[in-house]
Parts: C-alpha cells; sequence; structure tokens
C-alpha cells in the first residue's frame, strides 16, 4: 500500500511524513511522530485518553485518519510545558492528586483546556460536562473535577 | 489490513466511488474508523468528500437543511436549531460531538443513533446522490447510496419532545430513546409522531401510541391508552447497557414522564 505525504502543525512545530493510508492520528503521533502524550486505550471513542485538540476542537486522535489533518494545527499533553514549566492544569493536577496510574490524564487535560480556553470561570457542572467523554478508573473523578477549578482559580489569579 | 482514503471533491463522485467492493463512507469516523480499528476487514477502502455544501446548515420559512457532514456540536450550538439542541447534546461526550456527523447518526445500529430518533419523529427528508426519500422510508433500506443533507420542519421547544436514558450521568450509551412531536391545540393532542431508539435494531415509529394520542389530554388518564400501547410493535434489542426485557419494562415509564414533563 502506497505511503501518503501528511504534513501538519503540532504543538507550534511543523511535522511532516509518510504514513501509510488510513493510519490513524493516534498511531502517527505515537508512532512516527514520536509524541507518546496521547495514550491507546480502547481505540473505539469510548474512553478519551487520546483526545487531542484539532484546530482549537477536542478530537479523538484513535478515530481520525492521520491524511485528513493536512495543515491542521495540532495540540497535544506533551507540549504544554514551556522551557520545564508545567502549564497550570499540569500544575493543579499534580496539587490536587488527580492523577494515580495516569493513564487518562493526557486526555483529561486536553479535555479541560478546550473547556478553559472558551469558559475561564467554569462551573463544577461545566468541567463534568466537559470530561464526560474521558473515563478514569481510579481517581471517582472528584480529585479530577477539583484540579480543573484549581486551574481555572489560578489562571484567572494571574490574569488580575 | 491497511485502509486507503479517497477524497472526492463532490458529492457525486464518491457516489460513484462508493460503488466498488470494500468501500465505506467516511463522516466523522466514530463508526468506521471505529469498525476498522476493531478489527472490521470487510472495509479496504474509505471514501470521503470534501464538498462545502455537505457541511453547511440553511434554516428557510422555518425549514432546517442540514448537511450530512454537520456535527453535532455545530447542530447543538446553531441558534437556529435550540429546540433539537437537546438532542444533539445527547451524543456522545464532547470530542464525539465535534466528530460525529448528522450523515453519519442515520447509519449507525442501535444502541447508537439518538439523533436519527429525533429525525424520524420531526418527518425528516433524507436527501441521498439517488433522491429524497422520508426519514421512514431511508431507514427501512439504508443502503449504500451517499445521504448528502436532511430536511425538516423546526419545531418549536413546545412541540417537542426528546429524552435519552444512559445508567452513566452525564453521558453514556442509551438505554433508550424517545423523540416526540406533539401538536398541542386547546388542551387536546392535534397529533403526535413518536420515535424510539434501542427498541428495534434502528430507530422506529409507535404507531399504536400515537393512535393512542390522538384527541388525548395531556393528563395522567388522557395517556394511560398511549402509555400502555407504547411497546407495541417494539423489539428491544439486550446488549451491554441493558436487556430486552429491562428496556421493554422502562419504556412507559419514561414515555409517561415525557409526555406529563
Amino acid at each position: 500500500m502506497a505511503k501518503v505525504p501528511v504534513q501538519f502543525t503540532l504543538n507550534g512545530e511543523e511535522k511532516a511524513d509518510f504514513v501509510d493510508g488510513g493510519a490513524t492520528l493516534l498511531k502517527v503521533l505515537r508512532e512516527k511522530v514520536g509524541d507518546t502524550s496521547a495514550k491507546a486505550g480502547c481505540q473505539q471513542g469510548t474512553c478519551g485518553s487520546c483526545s487531542v485538540i484539532i484546530d482549537g476542537e477536542l478530537r479523538l486522535s484513535c478515530l481520525t485518519l492521520a491524511e485528513t489533518c493536512g495543515g491542521a494545527e495540532i495540540h497535544t499533553t506533551g507540549g504544554l510545558a514551556t522551557d520545564g514549566v508545567l502549564h497550570p492544569l499540569q500544575r493543579a493536577f499534580m496539587d490536587e492528586f488527580a492523577a494515580q496510574c495516569g493513564f487518562c490524564t493526557p486526555g483529561m487535560i486536553m479535555a479541560a483546556k478546550v473547556l478553559l480556553d472558551r469558559n475561564p470561570n467554569p462551573s463544577h457542572e461545566d468541567v463534568v460536562e466537559a470530561l464526560s467523554g474521558n473515563v478514569c478508573r481510579c481517581t471517582g473523578y472528584e480529585p479530577i473535577i477539583r484540579a480543573v477549578l484549581t486551574a481555572a482559580r489560578s489562571n484567572s489569579q494571574n490574569a488580575a | 489490513m491497511p485502509l486507503a482514503l479517497k477524497t472526492c471533491s463532490t458529492i457525486s463522485e464518491a457516489g460513484t466511488a462508493l460503488k466498488e467492493a470494500g468501500t465505506r463512507y467516511l463522516g466523522g469516523g466514530t463508526l468506521v474508523v471505529r469498525a476498522a480499528n476493531e478489527g472490521d476487514v470487510s472495509v479496504s477502502t474509505l471514501v470521503r468528500s470534501t464538498d462545502p455544501a455537505l457541511s453547511s446548515i440553511s434554516i428557510d420559512g422555518g425549514r432546517a437543511t442540514i448537511g450530512a457532514s454537520v456535527t453535532m456540536s455545530a447542530v447543538a450550538r446553531h441558534p437556529g436549531l435550540s429546540s433539537i439542541a437537546k438532542v444533539a447534546k445527547a451524543v456522545g461526550g464532547p470530542a464525539i460531538r465535534n466528530m460525529a456527523t448528522v450523515g453519519g447518526n442515520l447509519f449507525a445500529a442501535s444502541p447508537y443513533g439518538d439523533f436519527t430518533v429525533a429525525l424520524l419523529a420531526l418527518d425528516a427528508t433524507v436527501h441521498t446522490t439517488e433522491g429524497h426519500l422520508g426519514a421512514e422510508e431511508f431507514l427501512a433500506g439504508r443502503d449504500g447510496r451517499v445521504v448528502s443533507a436532511v430536511s425538516f420542519d423546526v419545531p418549536s421547544a413546545e412541540q417537542f419532545r426528546f429524552v435519552k436514558i444512559s445508567r452513566i450521568k452525564p453521558k453514556g450509551v442509551s438505554v433508550l430513546s424517545i423523540a416526540a412531536l406533539v401538536e398541542n391545540a386547546g388542551g387536546k393532542i392535534n397529533g403526535a409522531r413518536i420515535a424510539l431508539g434501542c427498541m428495534a435494531d434502528r430507530p422506529i415509529r409507535a404507531k399504536a401510541a400515537e393512535k393512542a394520542l390522538a384527541g388525548a389530554t395531556l393528563t395522567e388518564e388522557g395517556v394511560a391508552p398511549a402509555v400502555a400501547a407504547i411497546g407495541e410493535g417494539t423489539r428491544p434489542l439486550t446488549d451491554a447497557i441493558a436487556s430486552a426485557w429491562y428496556r421493554g419494562e422502562v419504556l412507559p415509564v419514561h414515555f409517561r414522564r415525557l409526555l406529563l414533563e
């Protein structure tokens, strides 16, 4: 099967590669580009651990064909920290003990990021809704919800 | 097995490409890429169309036309579609709603396809590469034609009722879903179209209950005959979410609540 050229921006960096036709973005990110922050969980669109942000919208990289991402701007949890300084969401996830095994964390953080980008002061209910496509089998969700609310507060303090 | 993706600039080109063996249409990917990930080897080529008409929503004289590639998120946030926004919001989580399309939902097997349940209640027209047909007729065949759009008269918030029952809150796969278009004139029901999800292998109409509602009042006694008839003709499925028995038992309960809410 012929390879297909794909070019996109990943966390602000241009990437170009030849991929198998029909390869998912998740597979290309993890196995070709080397960004393993998005996780391969169910690969059925149920668990949310592969969530990435494509052109500002939360998407599941396991159900997105890499070939359809030509020219897209993709963001993953792997690109959140700048010069070794963690993003407020990453910091809050640590402070609130929102990660246990950590497998769902990158997806949770991406889902939380699109929420906070649009709604800097979300309610508890807004956070529950925003994370409703992401499954966590460790924490019982409450620490994760607290972490997102904490990150929102620290963002608004920094802005003030 | 590697998949190939064929991108067509027009929908008619996609229609022609789909006539080849081993092809499936790629909408948002939440059904066909999922199937491929699960090991479905019946598909070797995915066909998609980048025709911009497929992604547009237009509302003209109270009738909405929604392109097949329009996502659930786009429906949910469209100001002219607020009366059916709750249906789009009931589909999946935020990421799924950013991907799943109106056209794809028409092909979703139970327990998925809640949006189509609403389209059936709204008596939507399905526009395809091979002509237009009613949602009910389309669902009976659901063959390989390419859907370009769906159109329906936008209901008022008062006319249109919808409920999706899931075991996981706020998001979960359907135990069942009910959509009802109820014409209420001076306390009496003029006519009703009721559609059910998960009560067969695809969304179906509840015609016996529709008939029983004609002329009834929206009171406990008034809706009782329709509630008693709601299960008629249903063949609910048994899956990991619920058994056929359970779905059959809770259907009248949720239908009654939906009418009296």
